[in-house]
């Protein structure tokens, strides 16, 4: 049984980044964009994320450092694309290959220091609970704030009407602009949304999954949360299994690995990689009665005035 | 006050020159406002990154060296680009190639192997990387899948795949316990051009890249496909051109051009496989295929200029103690001004003050 919980609880921890980043970009396709930058936001809301833990001695100020950052990061992807008109594709592939360089560049004078992880919540009796209690009220606050988040996006969407005009913009620019709905701006706000959430999932990664911080930690995470979107065929609640798949995923290739598995460590390794790709097929292949995807994601809009 | 964009009613052809060196002015600028920051002075750190490689032998032939596997892997990724086809996995491709090609060399070692070695391993190098990169396309092409995502993820793949053949099977086992194989044998290795230097047989292949490319893109009725199917896509359909088929086509190649890349890498200037053998030069062609406007000869010369920035960010580590990581900053923002300055073709922009309302096509 304990070792059932602890599995359990390493899943909850490896599931939470990529289920902050995806939420944040699920916001952000809904509206149109198409930001292939999550994993560069991600690693610089890593190195900010940390340093700002370090310096502050907070994880809370170390949280919103990393969302800060992200938010930045999306800025300029917003000024690029949504300004400027740029291709996002191309976009997104830069913003990944800045932040990579930016958080090394960050991130240096913090290689080799620690600090002490978010504490997991401990309410008396509750998490006493056996099993149970420790995985449901036993976690750290990450993990609560990210379930919260996507039931939030999902109430945004569905039940409101700020949520309805931002669908509406993802699916036909043309006819939101011509009703008078500021697209761009909303966008703008999108694709932030998308950034901080993309920075929080990064700054989890140093904050509460491990003490410290090294160059390249994201390692990959921030693609698998864009596919955990189309995986999710742009929809919250299916995001939510999708991420906690991947996350069972990614602890189960570690237990085997500490259980002494025959298997080399490296392809064992692979799996999550391997496992974004055999679900993009799948699903692309049973989906063939056209995309659910937003119909204008990933054009360019620019207002005709 | 609001930015605004205005359609050209024709593609500026001055700008679409111009505009590759308006990105590099702007990002000279850029870089010298983040080496104050750093507390560098900024002359000084601009000498060393774009001048002091030019002046000597040993580092014109380090650009020559470090250009060839970005001008070969950004040939063939224009090729997609241009059919619209957005294959980002260049890396793996290359990573995979220089697997394939080693293991023949691999094999090989310490045999009275002759030389037929490195032809065979150059051809297994670009083989593996075309099998590698159709994996994304096929998946595109059959089942719809994103192309972007899949090449991606297969990075990651080589590179564990990679990591755990120079950890286990071919580890070389003088080797001192180093994840490496042994140094490949004289007929495993890219012969250099010139007697004791680096400069070797791969920057002439690239070359021939570059010519082959020029010759396909501008004088074959291919090529005039490929630039129609990514320009007008409903015109293509028109023609009767497969953009499936130049999907295939066009990754199979771009993946061959990487693997060629890859094992020339390992078998050139490396001599053995090893963990890290590429320094994201699969990332770094994209910035090169951009900036290079993806021309051939535009990429020829943004290679050497890429190259120029891995060569003077190594010289100003050494020298200025400037972290190497600045580099990678320097062409991701690179990469932003090329593309902003590319909107520039296609639009003018206009800053307006105040929300007055414009009549636009009042008659």
């Amino acid at each position: 049984m304990v070792l059932v919980e602890a599995i359990i609880l390493s899943v909850l921890a490896a599931s939470t980044p990529l289920l902050l980043a995806a939420t944040g970009e699920l916001v952000t396709e809904r509206s149109g964009v198409l930001n292939l930058g999550v994993e560069g936001m991600m690693i610089v809301g890593a190195a900010c994320g940390f340093g700002g833990a370090w310096l502050s001695g907070s994880i809370i100020v170390g949280a919103l450092c990393g969302i800060v950052a992200g938010m930045l990061m999306s800025l300029i992807f917003a000024f690029m694309t949504l300004g400027l008109a740029v291709n996002q594709v191309a976009t997104g592939l830069a913003l990944t290959i800045l932040g990579t360089g930016l958080s090394g560049l960050i991130g240096a004078r913090f290689v080799g220091e620690r600090i002490s992880t978010a504490p997991h919540l401990s309410i008396p009796g509750l998490s006493d609970i056996p099993l149970v209690g420790r995985i449901a009220f036993g976690e750290d606050a990450f993990v609560y704030l990210s379930l919260v988040l996507i039931i939030a996006v999902w109430w945004f969407l569905y039940r409101t009407r700020a949520g309805l005009v931002l669908r509406a913009c993802g699916d036909n620019h043309v006819s939101a602009h011509a009703l008078g709905y500021p697209v761009l701006r909303i966008r703008l706000l999108a694709v932030l949304f998308g950034g901080g959430c993309a920075g929080l999932a990064g700054a989890y990664l140093p904050l509460a999954y491990t003490p410290f911080f090294i160059p390249g930690m994201t390692a990959g995470r921030g693609w698998i949360a864009l596919a955990l979107v189309v995986f999710a065929s742009w929809r919250p609640g299916r995001l939510v299994i999708g991420a906690y798949l991947f996350g069972a995923v990614t602890i189960l290739q570690l237990h085997a690995q500490g259980a002494g598995v025959g298997i080399p460590s490296q392809f064992m390794s692979a799996l999550p990689y391997l496992a974004t790709v055999i679900v993009l097929v799948l699903l692309s292949r049973a989906r063939t009665g056209g995309s659910t995807a937003p119909a204008a994601l990933g054009t360019v809009f620019v207002p005709d005035r | 006050m609001q930015l605004v964009l205005e359609k050209r009613a024709e593609r500026s052809r001055t700008i679409a020159l111009v505009s590759p060196l308006i990105a590099i002015g702007l990002t000279l600028v850029t870089m010298s406002v983040l080496f104050a920051v750093l507390g560098k002075n900024p002359i000084t750190a601009l000498g060393v990154y774009f001048i002091a490689p030019l002046t000597d032998g040993y580092s014109l032939q380090e650009i020559a060296v470090k250009a060839t596997p970005l001008v070969m892997i950004a040939i063939g990724l224009s090729l997609c680009y241009l059919a619209n086809a957005w294959n980002i996995g260049a890396e793996g491709q290359f990573l995979i190639g220089a697997v394939a090609g080693s293991w023949i060399a691999v094999k090989t070692q310490g045999t009275e192997a002759g030389h037929w070695v490195l032809p065979a391993m150059l051809v297994a190098g670009a083989a593996a990387g075309a099998l590698y990169a159709l994996i994304p396309a096929l998946c595109r092409v059959k089942f719809g899948a994103s192309e972007i995502l899949i090449s991606l993820m297969l990075v990651y793949v080589a590179d564990l795949l990679l990591d755990y053949l120079v950890r286990g099977p071919w580890r070389d086992p003088a080797g001192f316990n180093f994840p490496t194989t042994a140094e490949f044998d004289p007929v495993a290795t890219v012969p250099v051009l010139i007697e004791g230097g680096r400069l070797h047989l791969g920057s002439i292949i690239a070359l021939i890249v570059v010519a082959g490319a020029f010759v396909l893109l501008e004088r074959t009725i291919k090529g005039f496909e490929i630039r129609v199917v990514g320009v007008a896509p409903r015109a293509a359909r028109f023609g009767g051109f497969n953009a499936n088929q130049l999907i295939l086509l066009t990754f199979a190649v771009s993946g061959a051009l990487a693997g060629l890349a890859g094992i020339i890498e390992v078998a050139g200037p490396i001599g053995h496989l090893q963990p890290g053998i590429s320094p994201g030069y699969g990332f770094t062609a994209i910035i090169v295929a951009f900036l290079g406007r993806l021309n051939p000869v535009g990429i020829f010369i943004a290679g050497l200029f890429l190259a120029l920035t891995f060569i003077g960010g190594e010289q100003a580590q050494i020298t200025m103690k400037i972290p190497l990581d600045v580099t990678k900053v320097f062409q991701g923002i690179l990469l932003f001004y090329v593309l902003a300055c590319d909107s520039l073709i296609l639009y003018r922009f206009k800053l307006v003050f105040a929300a007055r309302q414009v009549q636009s096509g009042a008659g």
